[in-house]
């Protein structure tokens, strides 16, 4: 047999139905549902009488909408009150699990996933969320769709889709130390562009991506959509199998399951339609100064100027992008003060993320300028934080310890930037707006965040002492 | 679904590349249960000033661009966020058609399930575009699906490329689910395959 690679096993392997010069009709092993896309599609199967197809293979959690604050009091906001309480009817109805704000396992949808074994190589997840693309850290094939599309997948447990091309991405050497996989994928993005990856599934490989935890893997692969490709992938290996051996929902039989999933990464000799090669040793510790992810540079280098870039389109974009950051260009990244630090999201909110953060911030005061909050990407993150002292350690510092939940990552709850606030932000998007509107975001890993909530303006963690 | 056939049109030129979907359609709106009303708020952060009043300075704003039904815009339109609420804001909104050098793949797909039409066209034809959406105004535009053909009343012609499926949906209307569900057998012969019968 010709060799493939994971991308090409996973896809044969879920292919229900293919004519020539049409989309295939693809098997969709787990649906993950939360209360924004998926109102409009339950009403759908209501108008068209129809059922899920297979409610044991649909998860719901409530995130991006809910409080972070004291969870025992009713939700201020009425229509995020009804968002939540159609997603709880509407899992009721159609019988679909539903973790609640009251559950100890609520949390981002993306961070309980892999957390309770929902989440398995091999498999074909989708969500109505452009962050699915987290999953493809186990080897899966996931990424995020549409309302319309959630609605299929619940009639009919499958997807139509495009085969997108494949990308490799690879990563060659040991990252340095103070470099972390946020670093890695923010490195990445700049150096592809924020649309380098569309039209492809990516996998990430070499040596700097086989020495990540799992957890860090999932930072990378979280943001493949912030450098365009819907899909980003790593190879199962023994990292992954550790991980998940002993997870709630993983198969009965683990070992079998293991022989099976050996089987998936890509075949010596296999061809991606495209190859990029990178050395972890050029990746220093990233920060955004832009309104798009691939806006980026190291920490110890300046603000770009537009006339730094090439094309007509770019020099604008930069200029558009200043403006709103309210820098001129030309800036040092460590001279950029700031007013919030916000260590949370589905890319940086699980407990390696907060542990780093804590080892940071352990001893020190967050710099009176700076407001900072940590809100734990899960329920159960949240607990075992609480029982290593996490929480302590950063409430003693002057951050505000929250509940579970996307929270500042998008502020659709009332956590939020007031206009021209700036804030280093563990999350994925810098996006105008996107923390509130008029908010400046920087991204940067959790020990960045950390120490820049400290120190009130941002420091080259490589310098922390 | 709604079907798209030929639509002619006014064209509003946004002169901005990678517009993400948080600025088309700001979270604050994502809390609705319904899938209409969204034209209203379609970008909100930029066709207001401080104050609410509108901004004058904003493309949409512009007293040429009122009735457009066509969008011309820059690379990579609609990244971000998957929410359809995008496409159904541009849709609510008027458009019809959105015309760029590239989309994000999931705003490109959404486009599709609900009756809209986007262009990909080369950089080179997106410029040219630009350029007639300054010299003749009122700018219209034809977006032929049958024919594949975009074109202007002043010689511009250009080929809509579009994948063959796709085409045939969007020129019938026909219901995703409703395709699918015509292979419910094939569903089914797939789960007893893989042990995956309930």
């Amino acid at each position: 047999m010709k060799p493939r690679t994971l991308f090409q096993k996973i896809w044969d392997n879920h292919v229900v139905h293919q004519e020539a010069g049409r989309q295939a009709i693809l098997y969709v092993d787990l649906h993950l549902v939360h209360e924004v896309t998926s109102p409009q599609a339950f009403e759908g199967l209501r108008l068209a009488n129809r059922l899920v197809r297979r409610p044991e293979r649909t998860v719901a959690t409530a995130d991006h909408n809910v409080p972070t604050s004291d969870r025992s009091l009713p939700i201020a906001d009425p229509i995020s009150k009804q968002q939540i309480d159609t997603l709880r009817a509407n899992c009721k109805e159609f019988g679909i699990t539903y973790y609640d704000l009251n559950d100890a396992q609520q949390g981002i949808v993306h961070v309980i996933g892999p957390e309770l074994g929902y989440t398995q190589p091999g498999m074909i997840i989708v969500c109505g969320d452009s962050h699915t693309s987290t999953h493809g850290a186990f080897g899966a094939l996931a990424f995020g769709i549409g309302t319309s599309e959630v609605e299929h997948v619940l009639a009919t447990q499958t997807l139509l889709q495009d085969k997108p091309k494949t990308l490799e991405l690879r990563v060659d050497g040991e990252l340095k130390p103070g470099v972390t996989a946020k670093d890695l994928i923010l490195y990445l993005i700049g150096q592809i562009t924020t649309d380098g990856g569309t039209g492809y599934c990516v996998e990430y490989t070499g040596e700097a991506i086989r020495s990540l935890t799992m957890e860090n893997r999932m930072t990378v692969c979280n943001m493949s959509i912030e450098g365009g490709a819907r899909a980003g992938m790593i190879a199962p290996d023994d990292t992954t199998y550790e991980y998940l051996r002993g997870r709630k929902f993983v198969p009965k039989d683990f070992d079998a399951a293991v022989a099976k999933w050996r089987e998936l990464p890509t075949d010596p000799g296999a061809e991606y339609d495209k190859s990029l090669v990178f050395q972890a040793a050029d990746i220093a510790p990233q920060v955004t100064w832009g309104t798009n992810p691939g806006l980026v540079v190291s920490v110890n280098s300046h603000v770009p100027k537009p006339a730094d870039f090439s094309d007509t389109t770019e020099q604008k974009t930069a200029a558009a992008a200043l403006e709103y950051m309210g820098l001129k260009g030309g800036e040092a990244i460590t001279d950029l003060k700031l007013d919030r630090v916000f260590i949370g999201s589905c890319t940086n909110a699980r407990i390696e993320d907060l542990r780093a953060a804590a080892a940071v911030a352990r001893g020190h005061q967050v710099s009176e300028n700076v407001n900072a909050m940590v809100v734990p990407g899960s329920g159960q993150v949240k607990i075992q934080a609480e029982q290593e002292g996490l929480d302590k350690v950063f409430r003693e510092a002057g951050f505000d310890w929250r509940e579970a939940g996307c929270s500042m990552c998008l502020a659709m709850n009332p956590d939020k930037l007031a206009p021209g606030e700036r804030c280093a932000s563990t999350s994925n998007r810098n996006f105008e707006g996107r923390q509130g509107k008029g908010g400046r975001t920087h991204l940067v890993s959790p020990a960045m965040a950390a120490a820049a909530a400290i120190a009130g303006h941002f420091v080259d963690i490589r310098d922390w002492k | 679904m709604k079907s798209f056939t030929t639509h002619t049109g006014k064209v509003v030129a946004m002169d901005r590349a990678n517009v993400d979907t948080d600025q088309i359609i700001p979270k604050q709106f994502l809390k609705r249960i319904e899938r209409t009303g969204f034209g209203e708020f379609l970008f909100w952060d930029w066709s207001q000033l401080d104050d609410g009043s509108p901004n004058p300075e904003f493309e949409l704003n512009q007293p040429q661009a009122e009735g457009a039904s066509i969008l011309l815009a820059r690379r990579n339109f609609g990244c971000g966020s998957s929410r359809e609420h995008a496409p159904w804001a541009l849709e609510d909104y008027g458009f019809r058609v959105i015309i760029a050098p590239s989309f994000a793949d999931i705003f490109y797909n959404n486009c599709f399930k609900n009756g809209m039409l986007p262009i990909r066209l080369s950089e080179a034809e997106v410029e040219e575009l630009f350029q007639r959406a300054t010299q003749h105004t009122p700018y219209a535009l034809t977006a032929d699906l049958d024919s594949q053909e975009l074109s202007d009343a002043h010689g511009f012609s250009a080929r809509i490329d579009v994948e063959p499926f796709r085409r045939h949906c969007l020129l019938q209307g026909l219901d995703d689910i409703g395709q699918t569900l015509q292979h419910e057998a094939k569903i089914t012969e797939y789960e007893t395959a893989h042990g995956l019968a309930s």
